[in-house]
């Protein structure tokens, strides 16, 4: 069984069909990347996994349990956690802050209001862990806002990843990143361990090639193809409508 | 990997310590106790407008919401107050000030759904509106509130069945200040705790905030009853300090005068309410006494001038004297440098 699925999904806006009959099958533990051209409706598809949007039609299954009519909070807490393609921080609070938060959150302090943030040893080691794998030990006290573009972008995934999902959604992680930053992005990337399922969508075909075990391609808001890298590489009407120049060049 | 941990245990904990300057400001709070006398009745009006302002803060300064409507707990509060003194129900003036703020935090909890969805603009007009017509209900029910003579004969018992409310004001004055007291550090736990920085993560980013597990509706429900509690524990100090309530409790004025109170002293640090309410009180008093008949223009000048030139100014007076804290914290203990301060990159 896939551990995250989506059956017919679709979504218009208005006249715009923007998903049609979306069935798409994460299997777990996979590398798994969408793919597909500019407004291709990569981003409505995680907005809708998500919970930011409510699909016209279709269901959404995470681990077998009907999650379409679940908000995005809920959806966090039974395992499913998103990064965003435009970063969605807390500015004005510290990595220090915004991962406690985070923390305290899941292991259900959320609502504690008299104790203070980080007064269980428990939440304080799992700040240092998650700060040690995302790099953000020597910059854990500044405001999110100064931290350099590349910073802020790890602090994006280690937000969603501090939830603990089973299920971790990438919306273009390494979108904007400049080069001189993005070897530490792409390594933090690899590194997510093998047991958090992971959604990826990426412009980047570098990135999508070394990292995904299987791609998705979506195309006017339709699922195009759907199979191993080498397949979808090969595949000729892939490289008709997208992959075309990217490959070749 | 465990000193990083340790470091960070000892960040937290510090980050929420009291500092010189707090402790300074409430020493000096209750040294006017003794120290001013003669100024007990606009002493204990500051007192109760900073824990108003308080309120108003705890909703605005940490979670975004704007309200032009906090007169309603405080109103509501202070009828509550007036009735159950005035009846005999509930003699006891610690239990009676518990009650109301109950009472309206019950209030803030049913009208918190109105808030949770629309603009600032929409809150702002619900939240007037929620005010308004209690106010009219008030009113109406004149036979119950008074009406426009206000609520008579209202008997305070002693606090605690110890302390008479005195004609100089001065155990009324120790009482507001004690309270206020009490709600301070109530607001302030609540600010450092997880629910406290989840509601700035609201405030700062609703969508990620949901993204983050965090069911932000009920955090708001959650804010707007407890700012609405501490606003009705203002209320019915004003009640029990006064022996009187009038429908002005409901006017659009008190609610208005917060908004100008936060502005001149800045919204989350919790101090804003407290350090506007002195200022706003006592240029009040001071513009009275010059000109007894004009002093409102002075105090919306004055107060137009402080939007239009000084808010920048002002911020940086906060950013200052937080400086200067921090300076002074490194002073005493040195070894806060390398925790507080930017840690340079070890690699």
């Amino acid at each position: 069984m896939p551990i995250l699925e989506t059956i017919g999904l679709e979504k218009r806006f208005g006249g715009i069909l923007a998903s049609q009959d979306v069935n798409l099958a994460v299997e777990q533990g996979a590398r798994h990347a969408l793919i597909g051209p500019n407004g291709a409706g990569k981003t409505t598809v995680i907005n809708l996994l998500s919970g930011v949007l409510r699909p016209s039609a279709g269901r959404i299954m995470l681990e077998g349990r009907d999650i379409t009519g679940l908000a995005p909070h809920e959806r966090v807490r039974l395992g499913m956690a998103r990064t965003f393609q435009i970063n969605q921080l807390f500015l004005d609070l510290t990595p220090l802050e915004s991962i406690g938060l985070v923390v305290s959150e899941r292991l259900g302090a959320g609502a504690d209001w008299w104790r203070l943030v980080g007064s269980k040893s428990s939440v304080i080691d799992e700040i240092v862990e998650i700060a040690e794998r995302f790099r953000l030990g020597d910059v854990m006290h500044e405001r999110t806002a100064i931290l350099p573009y590349g910073k802020q972008r790890l602090l994006e995934i280690a937000l969603a990843f501090a939830c603990r999902p089973r299920v971790l959604l990438l919306d273009e992680p390494a979108a904007g990143v400049p080069e001189a930053e993005r070897h530490e992005l792409l390594a933090t990337i690899e590194e997510l361990p093998n047991d958090v399922t992971v959604l990826l969508i990426e412009h980047d075909m570098d990135l999508v090639f070394s990292f995904a075990d299987r791609i998705s391609v979506l195309v006017n808001g339709a699922l195009f193809v759907d199979g191993a890298p080498e397949e979808v590489a090969r595949d000729p009407r892939v490289k008709a409508v997208y992959l075309g120049e990217e490959l070749d060049a | 990997m465990k000193t990083r941990a340790d470091e960070i245990a000892l960040y937290l904990k510090r980050r929420a310590r009291w500092s010189p300057l707090e402790i300074a400001f409430w020493v000096f709070a209750f040294a006017t106790i003794w120290l001013f006398p003669s100024k007990y009745l606009i002493l204990k009006d500051t007192a109760i407008l900073a824990l108003f302002a308080l309120s108003l803060d705890l909703i605005l300064g940490y979670a975004g919401i704007i309200s032009l409507g906090q007169a309603a707990f405080f109103g509501l509060a202070g009828y509550f107050s007036g009735l159950v003194a005035k009846y005999g129900i509930i003699n006891e003036p610690v239990i009676a000030l518990i009650c109301s703020g109950l009472v309206a935090a019950a209030l803030g909890f049913v009208t918190s759904f109105l808030v949770l969805r629309g603009s600032d603009l929409t809150r702002l007009m619900v939240t007037l509106g929620v005010s308004l017509m209690l106010g009219e209900i008030a009113n109406r029910y004149s036979n119950i509130t008074g009406g426009a003579d206000g609520l008579q004969g209202v008997d305070i018992a002693p606090i605690l069945g110890l302390f008479r409310f005195d004609l100089y004001g001065h155990n009324g004055y120790v009482y507001c200040l004690v309270v206020l007291f009490v709600c301070f550090v109530i607001a302030r736990r609540l600010v450092y705790s997880p629910f406290g920085l989840s509601l700035r993560s609201v405030k700062g980013n609703t969508l990620r905030a949901a993204a983050i597990g965090i069911p932000v509706k009920w955090r708001l429900v959650a804010i707007y009853t407890i700012s609405a509690g501490f606003a009705g524990i203002a209320g019915a100090l004003l009640t029990q300090t006064t022996a009187f309530c009038s429908l002005d409790v409901f006017s659009l004025e008190r609610s208005a005068d917060l908004l100008l109170v936060l502005i001149i002293g800045g919204t989350g640090y919790l101090y804003g309410g407290l350090i506007g309410a002195v200022i706003y009180k006592f240029l009040q008093d001071w513009i009275a006494n010059l000109t007894p008949q004009y002093w409102q223009f002075w105090i919306g000048l004055v107060l137009v001038v402080i939007v239009l030139v000084g808010r920048e100014r002002m911020a940086g007076w906060v950013r200052a004297v937080r400086g200067a804290i921090a300076r002074l914290g490194t002073r005493l203990a040195p070894r806060s440098a390398a925790l507080g301060g930017a840690a340079p990159d070890g690699r």
